[in-house]
């Protein structure tokens, strides 16, 4: 039997990739995230096969992951909002290479330096590309210390199961946080990549790993290779939780730390008799806008809210299109959103 | 008959898309004979940069993989560390390495990481269509330097080797060219010796090598040649800049 451990959220995403067999770290420091690499210097170097650098930039980190996938190990890198954009490149690469790794990006206020504070100002960036290119990352959102552990784990499955890098956002303030976490012994690994790993050319024709294709027939070819990927991860892997969703006619949206406070303001409203519900995508992307579009027949209207001048909102305008009406609530630059703020900001709404 | 000579193994048949009298078809005919008589094809993982030898993957029977520009070291380096039983080639051109690449391959060279670097210093960007690189002489022309390179603007050429031998971690740095027979063999034994370091584990291992790039240099491979021998050797001068062990600096 496991036992629970008190953790900060970033630990328990190192814990947690350690444990799903992750033995190369390459990063950067960077608040509110170096809890990350600092626990994976501790750790790998005492790990048979493990690797932990501390880079020289986060370009050059990103591309160390690119390098490490590319023998078809379990390779991560960790960063917050502005040394991601500096990763950007290697994402794109990755993407296009179609290497298996996991991004982990603890989001803080931006643009430009910002401050450290939580913020999720960085949806576009992980949900829309950020990248140049026609690309998805699988995007997860955790919203407890629990949950950053496990999506950590299942980052890493779903980044082998469709050669895709995977990203796990989560807000400064979740990182920074310490709740108790559960984890297993360990976390079997399945899917084999020795078909096109690098790993020396023996008995067999060279492996090559690479996103050029010259010849436009070819580029057009393989770009619609990779949307096939994509449309079937959209089948296959949306993931999102309901809360009092069964009745609701005020439907709130929240994804991460929000989350938590909104599932506050729906207690305090159904408190009030008002049939308030929240459905938290955990999957950025592949987006659940399935179960957004059936839940606009039951609505009297949404009410989006997040830690940003409004990123995802988008997502569900595009999801209930013009069903019923969307509203979108934000706080930014390090504000969380009160319960009281959003139940007021329902009730300018509600009729 | 008796057969003297034989095409290495660790290319393949394809034709080569470098222009005539380009340096790169020497270049990697030397790193794949060497990979090919230290029986290291097998476990050899090239790197291909953005630049003309973006496409070696096509000619090299290793594992391949194509890093962005400027970023071969660091991907080198995640190769390495991941797979440490691999011998990782990094195959990169003076845009790529001395100019978008700088953090990359100083870093890489200061951790004295085990993997080998085949640096192609051609004084100019190739592929992109002749514009000034950082190792551009002073004076010579180039599609963004049109009227000679001058230091006041542009200032002066890169000399990489002598910036790595500043360091204290690598093994072993050379620069060789490709303009005669003695300097052909100097280069192919200089290969040889980067990958049987690299293979022992003793650490980082760097060869510069200045090659002639008629397209871009305007002049026929033969004018291309001389140009080399009577301007890029006397800025570059030729010879080993390090050959000890990690930690101990001597020429």
């Amino acid at each position: 039997m496991s036992k629970k451990v008190l953790m900060k959220g970033n630990e328990a995403i190192a814990e947690a990739a350690v444990r799903a067999g992750c033995k190369l770290y390459f990063g950067y420091p960077i608040t509110p995230q170096s809890e990350i690499p600092e626990y994976m210097s501790r750790r790998l170097p005492k790990i048979e096969g493990g690797a932990y650098i501390q880079a020289e930039t986060e370009v050059s980190a990103i591309n160390m992951v690119y390098g490490a996938a590319s023998t078809g190990k379990r390779a991560m890198t960790s960063s917050s909002s502005p040394g991601v954009s500096l990763m950007m490149e290697g994402i794109s690469y990755l993407a296009g290479a179609e290497l298996p790794c996991l991004l982990v990006n603890i989001m803080r206020g931006g643009p430009g330096l910002g401050n450290i504070n939580p913020e999720q100002a960085d949806y576009f960036q992980a949900v829309k590309g950020g990248g140049h290119g026609s690309y998805h990352l699988i995007v997860l959102a955790p919203s407890s210390v629990q949950e950053m552990a496990d999506l950590t784990v299942e980052g890493f499955n779903l980044a082998d199961k469709y050669r895709n890098p995977v990203m796990v956002v989560a807000e400064g303030n979740l990182g920074q946080m310490m709740e108790p976490v559960e984890f297993k012994e360990s976390y079997p690994q399945t899917v084999d990549h020795s078909a096109w790993a690098l790993t020396g050319a023996k008995g067999r024709p060279g492996h090559v790993v690479t996103s050029i294709y010259l010849a436009a027939e070819d580029m057009e070819k393989y770009i619609q290779k990779l949307y096939r990927k994509y449309d079937l991860i959209e089948k296959t892997e949306v993931r999102y939780e309901e809360f009092m969703m069964d009745d609701a006619e005020v439907v709130l949206v929240a994804y991460g730390i929000v989350s938590r406070v909104v599932r506050n303001v729906v207690e305090a409203l159904r408190e009030e008799k008002i049939k308030a519900g929240m459905i938290r995508p955990i999957t950025l992307w592949p987006y659940p806008k399935d179960i957004i579009r059936k839940r606009a027949d039951q609505a009297k209207f949404f009410l989006t809210c997040e830690m940003s001048t409004g990123q995802m909102v988008e997502d569900v305008l595009l999801s209930v299109n013009g069903k019923k009406p969307v509203y979108f609530y934000g706080r930014f630059g390090g504000m969380v959103p009160t319960p009281a703020e959003i139940v007021a900001e329902v009730k300018k709404y509600y009729k | 008959m008796e057969k003297i000579f034989q095409k290495t193994r660790g290319l393949n048949d394809r034709i080569f898309h470098y222009c005539p009298g380009c340096g790169h078809g020497i270049a990697h005919r030397m790193v794949a004979e060497s990979l090919e008589e230290l029986s290291l094809l097998e476990k050899t993982v090239m790197i291909s940069p953005v630049g003309c030898s973006v496409f070696l993957y096509w000619y090299f029977q290793t594992d391949n993989v194509q890093a962005s520009h400027g970023r071969a070291p660091a991907v080198a380096t995640g190769l390495k560390r991941a797979n440490p039983g691999s011998i990782v080639v990094s195959y990169q051109g003076d845009g790529d390495l001395a100019s978008s690449g700088t953090a990359e391959i100083i870093h890489a060279a200061a951790r004295g990481e085990n993997f080998t670097v085949v640096f192609i210093n051609n004084a100019i960007y190739g592929m992109t269509g002749g514009q000034m690189a950082p190792t551009t002489l002073v004076g010579q022309k180039s599609s963004t330097s049109p009227y000679g390179r001058d230091p006041k603007f542009a200032g002066y050429p890169i000399h990489v080797c002598e910036m790595l031998a500043t360091l204290k971690a690598p093994r072993y740095i050379e620069r060789t060219a490709l303009n005669n027979v003695a300097n052909l063999n100097k280069t192919k034994k200089a290969i040889r010796k980067a990958l049987e370091l690299q293979e022992k584990g003793e650490g980082f291992s760097f060869v510069e090598i200045l090659s002639p790039c008629p397209t871009n240099w305007g002049q026929s491979p033969d004018e291309a040649m001389k140009w080399l021998e009577d301007n890029m050797i006397p800025e570059y001068p030729l010879g080993v800049f390090r050959d000890a062990k990690p930690g101990e600096v001597k020429a």
